[in-house]
């Protein structure tokens, strides 16, 4: 076996590499939806979407190299529509056109097959352009990310001496759309986000998150310098904390947590119809959220596609809740059919893409002061429906959480359990808002790296309920 | 009939590995295929109807003593020997940096070929008797406008992995897997409740349709849909402390949260602390703690025919042994591969394992089983006074020690002085690990015994979403704090 190559050169052959893939993946995508729409025949439909990355993943423990590696993974996920039924097949992309298409060839050939075993599907939306829309789009975001080669130690070398333990995850994403109505949209982003916690030798943590397009090693180093600094609040005793109702700080790291749980049939207008959502409540009026309160989708920031699967565009910005009123929901096209309403470019779950809830008037100078006396939670962890109709939420506080008396920090907590409903937190124990918005990236990996974030402030709020 | 795809792949391991140029101590790779096939209908009306193919390479070298990876979709030579590339610059970067320093001992000689395969092939049932057998099963849960949803969906997974290495290994696996779920929703002003086929995506099995189609489903399937109207009018479950009976399709999500997790090596050997968290168990506890009653016996068994997660070597060709975790209460051993019990020193087992191609193996659950006792249904219950039994998940929800918990169900009725009585809604309860397994009072025999899993068990960074099998009797937990829904 023989290694011809420098480890330096190989670095700099794969930056080469993932514009060469790029320009590829791209010219590819291309061609297979012009070829698709050359087979489509008379009645037929389809929908191409494509999720692609070239990424580097390294795992982190105790400021050393876990597992270290490199992902080149793609998938075109192909809908055919057809006698008012439809069926699909996703299958591996590699850019390479001879490749590709050898396999989506045989597979249109094999939905067209199934197809007509299928019953008819009422609530098809068939691909069509939006009247005055070009259906068409292209967002390139290229970045400055570390060198492949020198990008571990770049992220241990500052923090030798540390129990820093996390994952780095860099690279090119893509997601693309086309169909047979001739829309086509493209979305290309270099990104690298860093996760990490930080330990001390009692093993309690604290929690950092750095996110980027443009990797900026004085950032980096300053991110950490503060990670650091809260890491020292918890060197005082721990304070065992009884269950009750505490008056609670929510750092936006936790808000965002309680945020996610709105994507899971919450704010969907297919989950309201069908039972799945607390959001009916709001609806019907039974319950109420506060004025402070305003959840929105907003694209505008960039961070994530506008288009969804069946290519239609979501709105630049979306109220959602707006000052504590349901004014709108997600609804994709399929919705639209079913309960003749109008989509708003929703994806197939209905979840929220971009989300972002609004600021208040509480000034970050004055957090401590204002919650006076109480829990200062800075992550949540582990949320789930305790009682989805009702909104009833539960999950774990984690990393730096703080007892506080009188505007002063006293002491870190020992975990607690919460269960309470997003009508009393939200609702009438809603205190205040923070002035000031922060970006919670969203770095989950699961099958590929997740794009965008959250925009949320921190919350005061008034008895928060904590049960073990 | 056509119920998986025909896409063809041709995947040769040895010659794939012979065309890699890589300088280094060891050389792997890993090629993994799946076909999954989904459908799924709503108040019957078909939702969805497709199959994803994926496949795919791990490229993994050993240079200095740190393993680096490159993964890849394209299978081509050239695709091969860029995914070579980046995990020979990957391992040289890590080298200095690395945690351990390994040998090839972690990825130890493994040769031939496990086949598994299903009673009832996959393909068996052609995509119009898959739909209609959904169709019925929505049309039987639909009994009255009390139920404003239904639905029903049927995956069926095959699976190959083709493994071969410079130190010679040369081996392939390949099974079949089958998952169904159903549910039906039903609502009455603004009291909504859900039943389903316990819990979400619990029938989870090893093999093919015969899984599925046994003699019971249609029974099952219209107790279901009365069990969700009965829950309307049912009172909530009450809160105070009592007598806790779950179900094996409830003790399979106790098991997976509060035994399993807590005793993966990775975990308290520190990987995970930045996304799921460690574990309260450390190195010391194991041939010490008393991690539950003297009834607690818990295995790791990927030898068990039908359970999810079998097979005949983990993902770095360790062969699969069934082993004690818990016996008798007391704790044996962890849930690591070999890389963590060189790590750790501790005692571990075959279940270094990968979602798919583009993930690196790390600690998993494979199949995690409570043994049987000797205890039967009806004597459990006749020895309780004041008691509440649980089926079917709903919620989970665990601190990231695996430690305080709250688990919900979506079914429960009331055990007064010996008997079942009447049926209660949204039943929750909580308690920490250590508390609760200690509770163990009552065992059930084989007679209550039963298997279920799960596809989609979440960890790791990058994220991993992998398959676990889990099977127990019915058990029986003293002074266990239970309470129910609302605000």
């Amino acid at each position: 076996m023989i290694f011809s190559l420098s480890t330096a050169a190989v670095a700099s052959q794969s930056r080469t590499l993932a514009t060469e893939r790029l320009e590829l993946w791209e010219q590819t995508f291309n061609r297979l939806s012009d070829a698709l729409q050359g087979e489509c025949r008379a009645g037929e439909h389809f929908t191409l979407s494509l999720v692609a990355e070239d990424s580097q993943f390294t795992r982190m423990n105790r400021a050393r190299v876990r597992q270290s590696g490199q992902v080149v993974d793609g998938a075109v996920k192909l809908t055919w529509i057809a006698n008012q039924r439809t069926c699909y097949r996703d299958l591996p992309f590699t850019g390479n056109w001879g490749e590709d298409w050898a396999a989506v060839k045989p597979a249109l050939n094999e939905l067209r097959q199934e197809i007509d075993q299928l019953p008819e599907d009422p609530f098809i939306v068939l691909p069509q352009r939006v009247e005055g829309s070009e259906g068409k789009s292209r967002a390139v975001y290229r970045g400055d990310l570390l060198d492949r080669d020198r990008a571990i130690a770049e992220l241990l070398g500052p923090v030798q001496g540390l129990d820093f333990v996390g994952i780095y995850a860099a690279g090119l994403s893509v997601r693309a759309q086309s169909d047979s109505a001739g829309q086509r949209h493209w979305f290309a982003t270099e990104s690298f986000t860093l996760d990490y916690s930080l330990f001390d030798l009692k093993g309690q943590a604290v929690k950092g998150t750095f996110a980027d397009r443009t990797w900026d090693s004085a950032a980096y180093k300053a991110n950490v310098a503060l990670a650091q600094q809260q890491l020292q609040l918890m060197d005082r005793p721990v304070k065992a904390v009884s269950k009750g109702q505490y008056r609670t700080y929510l750092a936006p790291a936790a808000m965002s947590e309680l945020i996610l749980m709105m994507s899971w049939s919450c704010t969907s207008e297919a989950a309201i119809r069908q039972g799945g959502s607390p959001m009916e409540q709001l609806r019907v009026g039974k319950r109420k959220l506060s004025p402070k309160f305003t959840l929105r989708e907003n694209f505008s920031r960039g961070l994530v596609p506008q288009f969804n699967s069946d290519s239609e565009m979501a709105p630049d910005n979306l109220p959602l809740i707006e000052r504590g009123k349901l004014v709108n929901t997600t609804i994709n096209g399929r919705t639209a059919q079913e309960y003749d309403v109008v989509s708003n470019g929703a994806s197939d779950s209905e979840d929220l893409r971009a989300a972002e809830v609004d600021g208040g008037d509480l000034a970050e100078a004055d957090i401590l002061k204002a919650l006076d006396t109480g829990l200062y939670l800075s992550n949540l962890h582990y949320l789930n429906w305790s009682d989805r109709p009702a909104g009833r939420i539960t999950g774990m506080t984690r990393y730096a959480c703080f007892w506080v008396e009188q505007g002063e920090i006293v002491a870190p907590i020992h975990d607690l359990r919460f269960d309470d409903t997003l009508f009393n937190f939200w609702g009438d124990n809603l205190i205040a808002l923070t002035q000031k918005q922060e970006l919670v990236p969203a770095v989950d990996t699961y099958e590929h790296r997740d794009l965008g974030g959250t925009w949320t402030p921190g919350a005061l709020i008034e008895d928060f309920t904590y049960t073990l | 009939m056509l119920s998986t795809p025909r896409t063809t792949v041709r995947i040769e391991p040895q010659r794939m590995l012979q065309s890699i140029h890589a300088s280094a101590d060891w050389v792997g790779l890993r090629v993994v295929k799946t076909t999954e096939t989904l459908r799924g209908v709503r108040d019957q009306k078909p939702k969805a109807n497709g199959s994803q193919v994926r496949y795919g390479a791990m490229v993994e070298v050993l240079v200095d003593g740190q393993v680096g990876y490159g993964a890849t979709v394209d299978l081509s030579t050239k695709g091969l020997q860029v995914a070579a590339d980046a995990a020979i610059l990957q391992a040289h970067a890590a080298a200095a940096w690395g945690l351990y320093p390994f040998t090839d001992q972690i990825r130890p000689v493994v040769k031939g070929n496990q086949i598994a395969a299903p009673e009832r092939a996959l393909d068996s049932l052609s995509p119009k008797e898959i739909n209609d057998l959904l169709i019925r099963i929505c049309y039987t849960l639909k009994l009255s406008d009390q139920i404003i949803q239904t639905s029903a969906t049927a995956i069926a997974t095959q699976r190959e992995t083709w493994f071969a290495s410079s130190n010679g290994s040369d081996a392939y696996q390949s099974s079949a897997s089958v998952v169904m779920d159903y549910e039906a929703t039903a609502k009455d002003g603004l009291v909504t409740q859900r039943r389903g086929a316990n819990g979400w995506f619990a029938r989870a099995y090893q093999g093919g349709w015969e899984w599925l189609l046994t003699p019971q489903l249609w029974e099952e399937v219209q107790r279901t849909g009365e069990q969700a109207i009965e829950l309307l009018t049912a009172p909530e479950c009450p809160s105070d402390t009592r007598t806790l009976v779950l179900a094996p399709d409830q003790m399979m999500l106790q098991l997976h949260e509060s035994v399993g997790h807590p005793l993966e090596l990775d975990r308290i050997l520190g990987d995970e602390r930045n996304y799921a968290g460690g574990s309260f168990v450390q190195p010391k506890d194991f041939g010490h703690l008393n991690y539950g009653s003297p009834l607690m016996n818990v295995t790791f068994d990927p030898t068990v025919q039908g359970e999810l997660a079998s097979y005949g070597s983990d993902d770095t060709g360790v062969t699969a042994r069934r082993e004690h975790l818990v016996k008798d209460g007391v704790l044996q051993r962890g849930l690591g591969s070999v890389e963590s019990q060189l790590r750790s020193g501790l005692p571990g087992v075959a279940n270094a394992r990968a979602c798919s191609w583009n993930r690196p193996p790390i600690d998993r659950m494979a199949n995690i089983n409570l043994e049987p006792g000797d205890t039967s249904f009806k004597e459990m219950v006749s020895k309780i006074e004041k008691g509440v039994f649980m089926q079917a998940n709903s919620s989970w929800s665990i601190d990231d020690q695996r430690y305080k918990f709250q688990f919900g169900c979506e079914y429960a009725q009331l055990i007064e002085n010996g008997e079942i009585t009447k049926t209660v809604r949204n039943p929750n309860y909580r308690s920490t690990t250590s508390d609760f397994w200690k509770s163990l009072s009552q065992v059930g025999d084989r007679s209550t015994w039963e298997m279920f899993g799960t596809p989609v068990c979440g960890k790791g960074e990058p994220n991993q979403i992998i398959w676990v099998g889990h099977a127990s009797p019915v058990c029986a937990f003293d002074n266990i704090e239970v309470f129910g829904g609302g605000e």
